[in-house]
């Protein structure tokens, strides 16, 4: 079944008789050639491109909960590629580059909206430091143009020009930077997977892994022993739990929470991505009316999908101080959701030391824009044994080596990243 | 989160900052023959269990004492708290 307007108007006119599951509910064989656990955004993605662009279809997405019911469902569904460093840019600009082309690959209506990132900034500093970073976004060839005070008014002309402590010098805009409808890109994946043969086995937990000889010969999980050629793990803030059953207990990364909000609906009020930068907070507008937006993680490990307060004051006085209108929104919504915070801010794509299991982890807080490239490099990484073009730098070995990533400067300390 | 400082008594975990594992008590000897190794260890690997976590805070907005935290990363339920002062003398750091 294809998506396209005339099966829109085709069902319309019949009864909506004609619709199908977009993947089915299949049970799990024996044995598959790739075994993908988890069944996220970057599980799904793997599958999708093993399937689409390795040409493998002996795949298996194992899933714990539902699809859709993780960090792919919980994040505030930014996409951008405003990166400083080498290892970072041209990855997130291959990811941006696959988002722009992402409905028509998967046929699926994810609402990618390329409305503008701007971040701000508050001193001459901080612009010298963002006007670094956008040469930096353009020598890889990706947009970016540093607006003046006037130019950020002219974008948004009601944050606050008039009183605030820290007052607005101006920012960087990222015009390709947007939004993307979440749910909709964990749907789309399974569904561009689903479609090229790739069983999506929800409700299925793994339970183990079975290592002989130092290789790894496929699962255990609640609905039996499922053989596999390759496993890829790929559960962002359960990395610690699920790599500890094959004996990795030691990653370099810890758990945290990270909240996001989002107001009662509003009339069309913001332009794109706005992000604060004397304090940390972000906003957007999602299609149905309601900001989008959050902030820091609380800052301590945790596997609870809740936050507490004091990070929720602090994210609402960045609002406030930021566009003090927003203090007439009511808020709908708040929910936590539990991030694979690593050592340096960036990403792991690599295999293990274990033959045949292969990592896909770290993503921090930003995991959500890099789903397509970390699902793509993923896939070649488990396909032809060698690292993306894109990924050759998020190993396991920088942290012995001393080859961090560092995007922001903070050093070995996961809540502050 | 409330925080039961042995001396001072139920705190806001507010007042705190949060550094990680108490491990990070255990600094590696910089002059051991594998200290290159045991200082990778001790910057950049973490046990992150789900459950019961002992870790390290600092009471910065109070007394400036650090803190071994022991809180279940499930629930953040604090079952004990000790100064690490004491935490560390016990595992024989004298200075």
């Amino acid at each position: 079944m294809r998506y396209s307007g005339f099966k829109v108007l085709k069902e319309a006119l019949t009864g909506h008789k004609g619709w199908q599951p977009a993947w089915r509910d299949p049970a799990p064989k024996a044995h598959y050639d790739f075994v993908v656990v988890g069944g996220g955004g970057h599980g799904l993605a793997t599958a999708h491109y093993l399937a689409k662009v390795f040409g493998r279809s002996s795949v298996a997405v194992l899933e714990k909960g539902w699809i859709g019911g993780g960090n792919v469902g919980r994040n505030t569904t930014i996409i951008r590629s405003n990166y400083l460093l080498d290892g970072n840019e041209p990855f997130y600009e291959f990811s941006m580059k696959l988002w722009e082309g992402l409905e028509q690959d998967f046929n699926f209506n994810a609402m990618v909206s390329q409305r503008g990132v701007l971040n701000l900034c508050h001193t001459d500093a901080q612009r010298d430091a963002f006007r670094r970073r956008g040469n930096a976004m353009r020598l890889n060839g990706v947009d970016a143009e540093l607006l003046d005070t006037e130019g950020v008014r002219r974008m948004a002309p009601f944050l606050n020009f008039d009183s605030a402590r820290f007052p607005i010098k101006g920012g960087l805009l990222q015009p390709r930077g947007g939004t993307v409808r979440h749910d909709a890109v964990a749907w789309g994946y399974a569904r561009g997977a689903d479609s090229r043969g790739v069983d999506i086995i929800q409700n299925c937990e793994v339970t183990g892994f079975r290592i002989e000889n130092g290789k790894c010969l496929g699962v255990d999980t609640t609905r039996g022993f499922i053989g596999a050629g390759k496993v890829g793990v790929a559960v962002a803030g359960s990395s610690g739990r699920v790599m500890a059953m094959a004996g990795i207990n030691r990653l370099p990364i810890e758990s945290h929470v990270l909240q996001a909000f989002v107001s009662e609906g509003l009339k069309p009020l913001l332009p794109g991505v706005i992000t604060y930068g004397a304090g940390h907070f972000y906003v957007s507008q999602s299609d149905k009316g309601g900001l989008v937006f959050g902030g820091d993680i609380d800052g301590y490990n945790s596997y609870a999908q809740r936050g507490n307060l004091p990070v929720v004051e602090d994210v609402c006085e960045g609002g406030m101080s930021l566009m003090p209108m927003i203090g007439r929104a009511r808020l709908l919504r708040m929910w936590g959701g539990i991030m694979d915070m690593s050592m340096d801010g960036s990403p792991i794509i690599d295999r293990t030391d274990i033959d045949g299991l292969y990592f896909n982890g770290g993503w921090c807080y930003g995991g959500f824009k890099a789903t397509p490239a970390s699902g793509w490099c993923f896939a070649h990484l488990l396909a032809t044994d060698r690292p993306h073009e894109t990924a050759t730098a998020y190993r396991f070995d920088r942290f012995r080596k001393g080859l961090m990533i560092d995007e922001k400067g903070m050093g070995a300390q996961p809540n502050l990243h | 989160m409330i925080i039961p400082h042995p001396l001072l008594g139920p705190r806001d975990s507010q007042e705190f900052t949060y550094l990680g594992d108490a491990d990070l008590i255990d600094r590696p000897d910089w002059q051991a023959e594998n200290a290159a190794d045991r200082f990778y260890e001790y910057l950049y690997l973490r046990d992150n269990p789900a459950g019961e976590h002992r870790e390290l805070w600092f009471h910065e907005q109070g007394d400036r004492s650090w803190l071994v935290v022991t809180r279940d990363t499930v629930t953040h339920e604090i079952s004990k708290v000790e100064l690490a002062r004491d935490v560390a003398r016990a595992r024989g750091r004298s200075k």
